[in-house]
């Protein structure tokens, strides 16, 4: 099935292994991803915050190329700039005058027929069609669904159904081996855009994040966001510093996790390109107590202790 | 300066100028505290999200500027927890972006926002630019603005030796499209520099 692809900015910088395991994943469940010709930035929060103008005209000349390549749905990978295509085309659908104005001021005929499609909305649908079939090595760890907000919110216009507590990626986890772990902040904001701006600020509200997950026993964190991503990996370090513990659990794609289940290789997915190294010490160490310790080692399941 | 007399012709208020941009209506929040209750940033803001709103709907002498002055408005990352939570339904996160572009039109931006602000126009320059974001690029001009010239010196080489700095910027081929729907969106001062000078 063929289906259009807008990578945006993060995606061919800071976070191209996302769009390195997406790449790999999709062949394997049928999809052909077709980038838009010619895309530009959707103005993230940068444009929204400045000019309001702006940050309608960016992500509909997006949508208005995507259109004309007979695009009907088109896949946003990153939910920031997910949720600044959805939110102009609503606001242009609702505002005829202004859907006029914006389509002068992109030069392009805009309509607002393509729709916008998330990594999750793509990968449920191709879960409830028989992905578990094809997983090869179930990804037999616990994680934490890390949804962080634009998944979530505006309700409205996000393709999770349950604003509080979504249960998509863990519908996906599950059909992949995965188990899913109950915890406090999967809707919690990372600190997003603040990341260079104001470090500190991040490294706060990052390290809750992590902290929840690592004290309920998660050995790594799902996230479907370069923001997400950038601020529990890549600013690891800072959140160490500001925290005092030395959390090593990994931070994964959606797509890595599916890919690494449907067998595929780990540098193809990307995943030597993490801050946080990709292993696995908590299972490492369970499996070494089950080994070494004999009956005694009965409870497996209480010794998925995390070192802090 | 004084304030001016009241007049038979009431002047718009900042909470009518609020209502006529957004659809937005400030009168509606009872000041439950739902969504200072639910905001990452409230323990750091000078004024919590139902404060600010609260200052709208009194609009009292002094109190307009005060909102516009806030640093809450910058430090508000539009999260969008305040509007999920509202029994009202108040579109906070709409209401803050109008308050951002305000509090920088009339050159009111708190001083402690300077780099939040000098981060968000070194991004819209690079998008002009090339019409797509250009990290390093964007780092550079961030740093050169701010003087935080150390600033994640060390974060760079980790970057590099994962493959995730290109060094060069992807741009796009109809860049003077991007130009002129920068020029067109202008009425805005999306590049006023000096609006947060202290």
């Amino acid at each position: 099935m063929k289906v259009g692809f807008f990578p945006g900015c993060s995606l061919e910088g800071s976070s191209r292994e996302y769009n390195e395991s997406l790449q790999a994943i999709a062949p394997a469940l049928g999809l052909e991803l077709c980038e838009v010709p010619d895309w530009n930035c959707c103005g993230a929060t940068a444009a929204h915050t400045l000019n309001h103008k702006l940050a309608l005209a960016l992500p509909a000349r997006i949508l208005a190329l995507a259109e004309q390549a007979g695009f009907t749905d088109l896949l946003v990978p990153c939910s920031a700039c997910l949720v600044r295509l959805a939110s102009t085309r609503e606001e242009l659908r609702q505002n005829e005058a202004l859907r006029r104005e914006i389509s002068a001021v992109i030069e392009l005929p805009y309509t607002g027929t393509t729709r916008v499609l998330s990594v999750l909305d793509m990968l449920l649908t191709c879960a409830r069609d028989g992905l578990k079939d094809r997983v090869r090595q179930p990804f037999a760890h616990k994680v934490a669904c890390y949804y962080g907000c634009y998944l979530t919110r505006p309700a409205r216009l996000a393709p999770c159904r349950r604003t509080e507590d979504p249960q998509e990626m863990e519908e996906l986890m599950r059909a992949v081996g995965a188990e899913p772990i109950d915890w406090a902040f999967k809707v919690e904001c990372c600190g997003a855009g603040l990341s260079v701006s104001r470090l500190e600020t991040v490294a706060e509200l990052s390290g809750r994040i992590l902290a929840d997950a690592a004290e309920r026993g998660a050995e790594a964190i799902v996230v479907a966001c370069p923001m997400c991503h950038t601020n529990l990996d890549l600013r690891r370090a800072a959140i160490v510093r500001r925290r005092g513990t030395n959390w090593s659990l990994p931070v994964l794609y959606v797509s890595q996790v599916i890919g690494l289940a449907l067998g595929l290789k780990e540098r193809a997915l990307g995943l030597h390109r993490h801050h946080v190294p990709v292993r696995f010490p908590a299972a490492a160490t369970r499996q070494a107590m089950e080994v070494g310790a004999g009956p005694s080692a009965s409870d497996g399941n209480g010794a998925a202790q995390r070192e802090g | 300066m004084s304030h001016p007399l009241p007049s038979t012709q009431a002047p718009a208020t900042l909470a009518d100028r609020v209502a006529q941009a957004t659809g937005e209506s400030v009168f509606r929040c009872y000041q439950c505290g739902k969504c200072a209750a639910g905001c990452p940033l409230a323990a750091e803001m000078d004024y919590e999200p139902n404060q600010i709103l609260r200052l709208l709907q009194l609009s009292l002498p002094g109190m307009e500027e005060e909102v516009l002055g806030s640093l809450a408005i910058w430090l508000c990352l539009t999260c969008e927890t305040c509007a999920a939570r509202c029994p009202q339904e108040v579109d906070l996160p709409r209401i803050m972006d109008y308050l951002r572009q305000e509090s920088l039109r009339t050159g009111q931006a708190h001083p402690k926002a300077k780099d939040i602000l000098a981060f968000h126009q070194a991004f819209l320059e690079s998008i002009r630019k090339n019409g797509r974001l250009h990290e390093v690029g964007l780092i550079s001009s961030y740093k050169l603005k701010t003087g935080h010239l150390l600033q994640d010196v060390g974060v760079a080489p980790k970057l590099l030796v994962r493959g995730k700095l290109s060094l060069l910027p992807h741009g796009i081929a109809d860049r003077g499209q991007i130009a002129r729907i920068f020029d067109k969106c202008a009425n805005t001062p999306t590049t006023k520099e000096k609006g947060a000078a202290q």
